[in-house]
């Protein structure tokens, strides 16, 4: 059997279960695609030898006959989840060296099931990116290119390195973590399936903060159906995590039924964004029509606080990591700089974290300090809060009006060259979350669907968001999109 | 219901160079909140462990890691607040106090900044019977306490032990209501007695488990009435923090040093500057910490990993049904029950288990008479020895036996402070002894009588002179007395010499 890196989750759990493949055999034939694919930077802590001893185990739990879905199944897990005695860094020089005591609350459900861990992924610093050039490791690269242009195209961010990795199927899925777009632009990037649960609905316990009120970890898988199995797996209460939900957890994979007739579906007037490219705008329409087809009325929505969004995203989550942030002082764990004569603890402070953050890490946590201090935080965080609470009430009308999902772009270009941005504004890289941040302020559950090609050759994804804790209608809905775009592109094998 | 009604006392007045000048104090109080594990991470709380042994992940600030509300710590801080007589707000909320410091191993400290468990309360602190101090409490809040920084192990390096990180304080904020030094200390001394009583914090000064931050004040006289009908700062004057006093004594130390440091300034046509202080014991002295412009911009925000604290008040009301007696109460009790003096009831309640003590005596007997064997003998011997009343020698069940000898007239008192005293060193049960030792007192009418017409007739000479001055009868009763070896009984001997005396 060729190519079983090749397979979706749903695939290769019917090819265990049937014992046409072991989970060791899934697991080498990922090894053998990383082991080639390290132009893609997007492993940064291969984990062979956990992986083999967890494949192992897997088949002897297949064979027992008691292996749930994810049994088997070789995942990528993002650097940003603490995973035991593996280095966990938040693709970060400050947490160099540091391999947890601890597993994430995610990892240990997903290894729990029986999954397969291949190794660390890339990612932006502490998740503060959309191109992941702002990791340590030097930025991932996507698999896709412009038809024949050379040109290295950035996977997206933060979750990029996992985006790559699912893209260019040196796994079968992977990890990733959603503050203001994370999952979704990368996937969207990559032609994937990206899914950011309700806020909420998986435990944070064990995933280095970013963003405490915005974090939230979800699959990046090939399919949709994929996206419901490695979610089951994930999702649930944690009392470890005082923000996850008391709320069951639902077959996801059974609500896949395909049937969303007299199901609404809202299109945001707020979210068609001047300069925005054509072919994006036609394949939201069409997107629209896709769904209409399989039988959802399309509404014309309105979001009217749409606008406000990303500069309040830009001021709560940097107040949020300045605080969560401020542990890394070198007096525990991670780099410590080495002193100077004379110097105490402030210049221990100030060397350590100047050398060990990155620029764009610690433009957030500047910015976010200035948003907190004393003076300014009325006019800064706490209207930013105001803003928050008037986007969420936005969603809970058009929910209340009978709405059961809201079509969007999910990015407002297709991936962008590596090194384009560098020299630009830092707002002008901040504008790729402007389709995404609404849904983590809201704390809503939204799916990025690659749904078509652009002209030069590259995914384009459209993003569907759900009402809170409806993720199972809400991949349903995915789910028809995807069958009804029927992208199959694979990036063509470069690397 | 209890007559609580008192005076208030005098304000302390300061005669500076020029003029008389009153303080004015307000003080947050650190109580470290009596549980087995810390407010957030499931790690314990036991004093004097190993360094760095009573610590989670949490408490390290590992990464990823995050805070769980310790149920018990809410409850501890809701029955403080029910006993200071305090409101309770069923939504409270967390906020992030950011800041760095080594033995601050998250970068900030989670507190309740903008939405405190407990609201309004107050205390009520006697300065003498009948005279009190009302002390309004502001609030009450959850807060995580740091750990410890130690500087002097190594010339060129500090140590952090993070035992203490993460344990429970409550942080109690009273109202600008002190107005002198003996007030201050008698006000933490009554706020560490209810909280003793209520078992939510254990009071250990030493250990600072119980500290406070005194912000100290001058102003003119009549300045302070004016704020109390405006309750507008601006007629007090600028106030100045004095960290971290884990002592009554430095407390009134440090307060009347800042107090004069004030005067002399503001005397000298010079102004206050808004600072923390920190006092020094050995020099007697406060000193500059840091002033308002150096002062931390702590950023506050909410703590985004802890959602509001919602509770219901039907559990409130169920920790209010379980409130043990506090002492304002206990005390008229007792006064009202035993007839006791406020003296002696102050000192019986000054602690719970003095209070329990003697409770156990008093049942049953007189409690006066209980009352004066609990204290002059027992907390005398006790004191000598510098033992706490849980370590007393003499149970409750014991010393009531003691009393009931003398109650039945079995034993006098002098002979009963003979047996306390072998009940003391020696143990055992008091009527044996008594039995056992032939200390019964002498009650046969004969065999006193035959004593005193002994002693009447060896005494010719005494005898004329108290036919002619009664009053010299005692030395008769006396020596009777002593030639029974004090068994006999004083009431019989008293009037049978008068009666043989003719008088």
């Amino acid at each position: 059997m060729s190519g079983l890196n090749e397979l979706t989750i749903a695939e290769a759990r019917d090819a265990l279960r049937k014992g046409e493949a072991t989970s060791v055999d899934l697991t080498m034939a990922c090894m053998t695609a990383m082991d080639a694919a390290s132009a893609l930077n997007a492993f940064v802590h291969p984990t062979p030898e956990i992986a083999l001893e967890q494949a192992r185990a897997a088949d002897a739990r297949i064979q027992a006959g008691e292996a749930p879905a994810m049994c088997g199944i070789p995942l990528g897990i993002k650097d940003l989840f603490c995973t035991k005695g593996v280095p966990s860094q938040a693709a970060s020089a400050i947490l160099e060296g540091f391999k947890p005591e601890y597993e994430s609350t995610v990892t240990s459900r997903l290894f729990g099931a029986g999954a397969v861990m291949l190794g660390k992924l890339n990612m932006d610093e502490f998740a503060m990116g959309s191109s992941n050039e702002t990791s340590t490791y030097g930025n991932a690269v996507n698999p896709w290119r412009r038809g024949n242009d050379a040109t290295p195209l950035t996977p997206g961010g933060s979750s990029g390195g996992s985006a790559a990795a699912v893209a260019a199927d040196l796994c079968l899925a992977a990890t990733g973590t959603d503050t203001g777009g994370s999952i979704r632009q990368p996937a969207a990037f990559t032609g994937i399936v990206g899914l950011k649960p309700t806020y909420g609905r998986v435990s944070r316990w064990g995933i280095i903060a970013f963003a405490s009120s915005l974090d939230q970890a979800g699959p990046m898988t090939k399919t949709v159906r994929d996206a419901a199995i490695m979610l089951q797996a994930m999702a649930g209460e944690d009392p470890k995590d005082s923000t996850s939900a008391e709320i069951p957890v639902p077959d996801f994979e059974a609500a896949l039924t395909g049937d969303i007739r007299g199901k609404k579906i809202g299109i945001p007037k707020e979210y068609r964004m001047e300069g925005m490219p054509s072919e994006i705008e036609a394949l939201w329409h069409q997107g629209a029509e896709m769904l209409s087809d399989a039988g959802a009325e399309i509404v014309d929505i309105s979001l009217p606080h749409t606008k406000y969004a990303l500069p309040a995203y830009y001021v709560i989550a940097p107040a949020e990591a300045s605080s969560n942030l401020a542990r890394y002082d070198g007096v525990r764990y991670g780099h410590r700089a080495r002193l100077a004569q004379g110097d105490g603890i402030t210049e221990m402070y100030e060397k350590t974290r100047a050398e060990g953050f990155g620029k764009e890490v610690q433009r957030r946590v500047m910015i976010g300090t200035y948003v907190l201090s004393a003076g300014f935080y009325d006019a800064y965080y706490n209207r930013a809060r105001k803003v928050r609470a008037l986007i969420k009430k936005d969603f809970e009308d058009v929910f209340a009006q009978g709405i059961d999902a809201i079509l969007t772009p999910a990015t407002p270009s297709s991936a962008f060259g590596l090194g384009e941005m560098a020299d630009a504004d830092p707002v002008a890289m901040y504008l790729n979350d402007v389709f995404t941040v609404t849904v983590n302020l809201a704390g809503l559950p939204g799916i990025a669907v690659p749904t078509g090609v652009d002209q030069k050759g590259l995914p384009l994804g459209l993003q569907l968001i759900g009402r809170p804790w409806a993720e199972a209608d809400l991949l349903n809905h995915a789910h028809v999109l995807e069958r009804s775009a029927g992208f199959v592109s694979k990036p063509a094998k470069w690397w | 219901m209890l007559d609580l009604t008192f005076e208030a006392p005098k304000p302390k007045v300061i005669q500076g160079a020029k003029s008389e000048w009153e303080l004015v104090i307000g003080m947050e109080v650190h109580a470290q909140v009596s549980s087995n594990a810390k407010l957030f991470s499931g790690a314990s709380t036991r004093f004097g462990a190993e360094p760095n042994s009573n610590v989670s992940f949490v408490d390290a600030a590992m990464p990823g890691m995050l805070p769980v509300i310790n149920e018990f710590c809410v409850e501890q801080a809701v029955r403080t607040g029910l006993g200071l007589k305090a409101a309770i707000n069923l939504r409270s909320a967390f906020d992030r106090k950011n800041y760095f410091y080594p033995d601050l191993p998250q970068g900030y400290q989670i507190s309740q900044l903008y939405h405190p468990i407990v609201g309004e309360g107050e205390v009520i602190v006697e300065m003498a019977p009948g005279v009190a101090r009302r002390v309004r409490i502001e609030r009450i809040h959850l807060e995580q306490d740091a750990g410890k920084s130690i500087h002097d192990m190594d010339p060129a390096m500090s140590f952090v032990d993070l035992n203490r990180t993460g344990v429970a304080l409550m942080e109690i904020v009273s109202r600008p209501d002190i107005r002198g030094p003996e007030e201050a200390a008698a006000y933490v001394g009554k706020l560490r007695q209810i909280l003793r009583y209520l078992g939510t914090c254990d009071g250990n000064m030493q250990n600072g488990n119980l500290r406070a931050d005194v912000n100290v004040s001058v102003c003119r006289p009549g300045a302070y009435e004016r704020y109390q009908e405006t309750q507008d700062f601006s007629h007090l004057g600028t106030r100045c923090e004095i960290k971290n006093m884990n002592s009554m004594r430095f407390i009134q130390a440090a307060i009347e040093y800042e107090a004069r440091r004030q005067i002399a300034i503001l005397e000298d046509g010079g102004k206050i500057d808004q600072e923390t202080r920190l006092y020094d014991p050995d020099k007697g002295e406060t000193r500059s910490m840091r002033s308002k412009e150096e002062a931390h911009d702590y950023r506050y925000f909410p703590c985004p990993d802890l959602l509001p604290l919602e509770i219901e008040q039907a559990w409130v009301d169920d920790i209010a049904d379980r409130m043990p007696e506090l002492p304002d109460a206990k005390k008229a009790r007792f006064m009202a029950d035993f007839g006791l003096t406020d003296y002696d009831a102050s000192v019986l309640t000054a602690e719970l288990d003095a209070a329990r003590f003697f409770e156990e005596v008093a049942k049953g007997r007189d409690g006066k008479m209980a009352a004066n064997w609990v204290i002059n003998e027992l907390f005398g011997r006790l004191k000598k020895e510098g033992h706490e009343i849980g370590e007393s020698p003499v149970s409750a069940a014991q010393l009531g036996a003691i009393v009931d000898l003398i109650g039945k007239g079995d034993i006098s008192g002098k002979i009963a402070k003979d047996l306390f005293e072998i009940v003391y060193t020696e143990g055992g049960d008091p009527a044996e002894i008594v039995e056992a030792r032939g200390m019964k007192q002498v009650t046969d009418t004969g065999a006193i009588e035959k004593a005193v017409d002994e002693v009447i007739a060896a005494n010719p000479a005494q005898v004329e002179k108290a036919k002619a001055n009664p009053k010299l009868a005692g030395w008769f009763v006396g020596q009777v007395l002593k030639a029974t070896g004090g068994k006999a009984n004083p009431a019989a001997v008293n009037e049978l010499v008068a009666r043989k005396l003719g008088l």
